[in-house]
């Protein structure tokens, strides 16, 4: 399962990278977000995908829980990116109101250059 | 700090007053103050007189950074003693002539002064220093204020040129130098130049010699002007004439003598030291001495002709150096070249100094210092011409002056320097005083053509820029009549300096060579009988005259008429071309392209990890300890990937988007069958309030449309799509398959035994974010804190052109 998940996730960053490397900046930041995918499902892969139980305290026994701390993480990691891409995309949308432009090419040099 | 300390500073000290002086004291020319501190410090350097001339040397030492070893450490020998004298000599005598000659009331004369003592500080640093540490410190001090002193007059573009140019020459070797210094300090532990004297052998037996010695030529080497790196000198002469006078003439280009005369001892006496400087020293001898000849202005023909006579003195130094290399008892033979080397140097610096200041008063007087202009100045200004011929004439070589004297010790050091019979000298040793010879007949040509294109010929007052031509002011008269009364004295009595100053000077540049008691034999004499020196001074003049005589026939060759050095032109094509290839290769890398810089980042990253990779083994894979595959997970995973993988192939927006949001609800779905309940929710939220976002935004932004991309660009970014990829998965499997391998257990059981019983909670993974790992979240909030507050500016903040917040 682990190699599996973890081809998937090189699958993703393909796909990001490519994304990223386009002209339009909605593809780019489309990117950033299946870049935050593949970081997100790398960790949890990498804690170890053993079938156990939910994280939760109950009667079960202790043994068979699930790694609770990559969980941690990734829930800071979710937060974290939701907040960039929020701001990315206002600040993409602030770009193309003021240069009447979404094109990477376009969006290069100063004018004092 | 003791006197000797305070007089190596004083100059600085003093200049930091000067322009108080000037501001407070505009009546009183500037220069008037600063005269006293030369000639008090002249006063005091010739009280050391006595102590070395028997042998005897001072050391002041005053820690500075006694943890590096570096220390301001100054030691007066002979060397040391006659520089130290040259400088607050001349100080003297310059400043004098500056105050007549820069009577302008518009002249900055707190700036020139102010340069001017800051020099004086360097230079009387160099030469006294211990330290090779403090000593290069000096030696920059002077390069900088010596280029201040060239661009005086700053609003001349050829002043900025000429400052310029010998900033770049003289800094780039003092660095190689600082690198030749360090390379000493590995090889003996010490910066102090009488410890390493004493600890040679560590130097001669390293690995590091030769490096240690070509870097610290090449500093003493640029600094003095020596072959191709002369060019600075020729456009130095921008400076005003007291400056050239004093640094470009006697100072601060014979500090690469010093730097060579002072290293002697740990370098010298094999046959790579010899050959470089001598070889060096003939090529400058001779290269300057042709170029000076086509010359046409008085000050350019100045400067070369320096060139070639610093050329002279490092070949002596050169040739001198062969002494260490003979342990017989027979070995103060071989100091005549080291006799003729400190000889010239005071002699030198006499006549250029006056040649200069003569040069200078020609100039103020007529205007105009083209040779072409000039002509028939004896008539109207005796007395400069009385100072230039006997200049002209200590230069050329001619008896009685100290210049001839000079000129046959040179010659007599070269034929003995052929006839060494070691380092090869019996096959190529007869080119020395060839060369030699060849060289002071170019000499004499431009020695003649100096005098007698300005001071003899035609009258030509309307070529000139002034109405009358009359006899300078007595003030500017006095500082070259005392230069040309010490070359008459220095040619008439030349054993006044021997035993006080050269044979001094002589023991610091070879120290060892001596048995106790005994002395070097410095018997300098006006005639030496009839052998080969005094041949080659008469075949000298007679080919000179000859030369001189028939210049209106070989004058009309091309290479006569232009004047420009090939050097020059290799220098500034090499400058433009530095200064366009780093632009060519500047824009071609940054193109203000993100995508590329992006690029950039992926081909770096991803060959430094392959590499590392390949290089240590790094690849694994582990087929235990691996989690079974559930039959229903193939479902989900296939659908992430199609749903991947259909992105970039998407040309509509709204399908783009909820594409990719379908894919984060297949990510929310996939935390959900690895048990992690929180992320889910989490990840559903997110998710949806993401989708919307996009909405919002993409509604507003234009229609997405079909990529228009070059193949060759698709390719590129396919290549470096899928190496990124590939990357990734590969260090993965490896580490994942490392980490099951050292068998390090995970902190799991921590959170999970002790959330209950620590924290009181029973989600784990809750108890984790506000309880064990609670600055995390903190900090999460501020993000989100920050990106609202960004979200909001990015939205309400309009400001027009030119706005201020």
């Amino acid at each position: 399962m682990e190699t599996l998940m973890i081809i998937l996730t090189g699958v993703l960053v393909t796909i990001a990278t490519y994304l990223v490397l386009s002209k339009s900046v909605i593809r780019v930041i489309l990117g950033t977000a299946v870049y935050s995918h593949a970081a997100h499902l790398l960790i949890i892969t990498m804690g170890g995908l053993k079938t156990g139980n939910v994280p939760i305290l109950g009667d079960e026994d202790i043994s068979t829980f699930v790694d609770p701390l990559p969980q941690a993480l990734i829930l800071t990691s979710i937060v974290i990116s939701f907040a960039v891409t929020a701001l990315v995309l206002v600040l993409a949308y602030r770009a193309y109101q003021t240069l009447g432009t979404d094109n990477m090419e376009e969006l290069r040099g100063s004018k004092y250059e | 700090m003791t006197l000797l300390h305070w007089a190596t500073i004083s100059p600085f000290l003093l200049a930091i007053f000067i322009p108080l002086l000037y501001k407070y004291f505009r009546k009183i020319h500037t220069g008037w103050f600063v005269l006293i501190l030369p000639l008090v410090l002249f006063i005091y350097y010739f009280n050391y007189l006595p102590v070395t001339r028997d042998g005897g040397t001072v050391t002041e030492h005053v820690p500075w950074v006694p943890s590096l070893g570096i220390n301001f450490d100054l030691y007066v020998d002979g060397l040391s003693l006659l520089f130290a004298l040259l400088i607050t000599g001349i100080g003297v005598l310059v400043v004098l002539y500056s105050i007549y000659y820069l009577a302008d009331k518009k002249e900055k004369l707190n700036n020139f002064y102010v340069y001017l003592l800051l020099f004086m500080g360097a230079m009387l640093g160099v030469v006294l220093s211990d330290n090779l540490i403090v000593l290069y410190v000096f030696w920059e001090a002077t390069s900088i204020s010596s280029a201040l002193l060239i661009s005086y007059w700053f609003h001349r573009e050829k002043s900025v040129y000429g400052a310029q140019k010998s900033m770049f020459i003289t800094v780039f070797g003092g660095l190689s130098m600082l690198g030749g210094f360090s390379l000493i300090y590995v090889m003996t532990g010490t910066f102090s130049i009488r410890e390493i004297i004493a600890n040679v052998d560590l130097v001669t037996a390293s690995s590091l010699f030769i490096p240690a010695m070509l870097f610290v030529l090449l500093g003493a080497f640029t600094k003095s002007a020596q072959f191709p790196f002369h060019i600075w000198l020729p456009d130095a002469m921008e400076a005003p004439t007291p400056v050239s006078a004093y640094l470009h003439s006697a100072t601060m280009v014979k500090a690469g003598i010093y730097l060579v005369a002072r290293v002697t001892p740990i370098f010298g006496g094999g046959a790579t030291w010899f050959w470089i400087i001598t070889l060096a020293g003939l090529t400058t001898l001779i290269w300057g001495s042709v170029q000076a000849v086509r010359q046409k202005d008085l000050k350019s023909i100045l400067a070369f002709s320096t060139v070639s006579q610093l050329g002279m003195i490092m070949s002596l130094l050169g040739a001198g150096s062969a002494a260490y290399y003979f342990n017989d008892g027979d070995n103060l033979l071989y100091t005549t070249a080291i006799l003729a080397a400190v000889f010239h140097l005071i002699n030198h610096a006499t006549f250029k100094g006056s040649l200069f200041m003569a040069a200078g008063i020609v100039d103020h007087q007529t205007g105009t210092r083209d040779i072409r202009k000039l002509g028939g100045l004896m008539t109207f200004m005796p007395i400069t011409a009385t100072i230039s011929l006997f200049g002209l004439a200590a230069m050329a070589g001619i008896p009685p002056l100290n210049g001839f004297l000079s000129k046959e010790l040179f010659f007599t050091g070269m034929v003995q320097a052929s006839q060494y019979g070691i380092f090869n000298l019996d096959t190529w040793g007869m080119f020395l005083p060839i060369i030699a010879w060849i060289a002071s007949i170019f000499t004499f040509l431009y020695c003649a053509i100096l005098f007698f294109k300005t001071f003899r010929g035609k009258f030509q007052l309307e070529k000139l820029n002034v109405n009358k031509v009359r006899e300078a002011p007595f003030g500017m008269l006095i500082s070259p009549i005392v230069l040309i009364t010490l070359v008459i004295v220095f040619g008439l009595f030349p054993h006044i300096l021997a035993y006080s100053i050269i044979e001094p000077a002589m023991q610091s540049i070879l120290p060892g060579i001596l048995s106790a008691g005994e002395r070097f034999e410095v018997y300098i004499t006006h005639w030496h009988g009839f052998n080969l020196e005094l041949w080659m001074t008469i075949g000298v003049f007679l080919i000179g005259i000859l030369l001189y005589r028939t210049m209106s026939k070989w004058s009309k060759f091309g290479f006569y008429q232009t004047e420009q050095d090939i050097f020059n032109y290799v220098y500034d094509q090499g400058y433009d071309g530095l200064i366009k290839g780093s632009q060519v290769i500047t824009r071609a890398q940054i193109t203000g392209r993100l995508r590329d810089y992006f690029v950039y980042m992926c081909v770096f990253m991803v060959l430094l990890i392959f590499y590392t990779m390949f290089k240590y083994d790094g690849f694994m894979l582990s087929t235990d300890n691996l989690s079974p595959v559930e039959p229903y997970m193939w479902l989900v995973l296939i659908a992430f990937v199609a749903s991947i993988v259909a992105v970039p192939f998407i040309n509509n927006r709204m399908t783009a988007i909820i594409v990719t949001g379908a894919a984060g609800y297949l990510v929310a779905i996939m935390f959900t069958i690895f048990r992690a309940p929180d992320l889910a929710l989490t990840q559903l939220l997110i998710e949806t309030v993401s989708v919307i976002l996009f909405m919002l935004v993409f509604v507003h932004l234009p229609k997405l449309k079909k990529e228009k991309i070059k193949s060759s660009t698709k390719i590129v970014n396919l290549i470096v799509s899928i190496s990124v990829g590939a990357m990734i998965t590969l260090v993965s499997i490896s580490a994942f398959a490392f980490g099951s391998e050292t068998g390090f257990s995970s902190i799991r059981e921590y959170f999970i035994e002790n959330s209950k019983v620590l924290a009181g909670g029973y989600n784990i993974v809750n108890v984790i974010l506000v309880d064990f790992r609670g600055l995390d979240t903190m900090l999460e909030i501020l993000v989100l804190a920050i990106a609202a507050l960004g979200v909001i500016s990015f939205i309400k903040l309009r400001l027009k052109e030119g706005e201020d917040v």
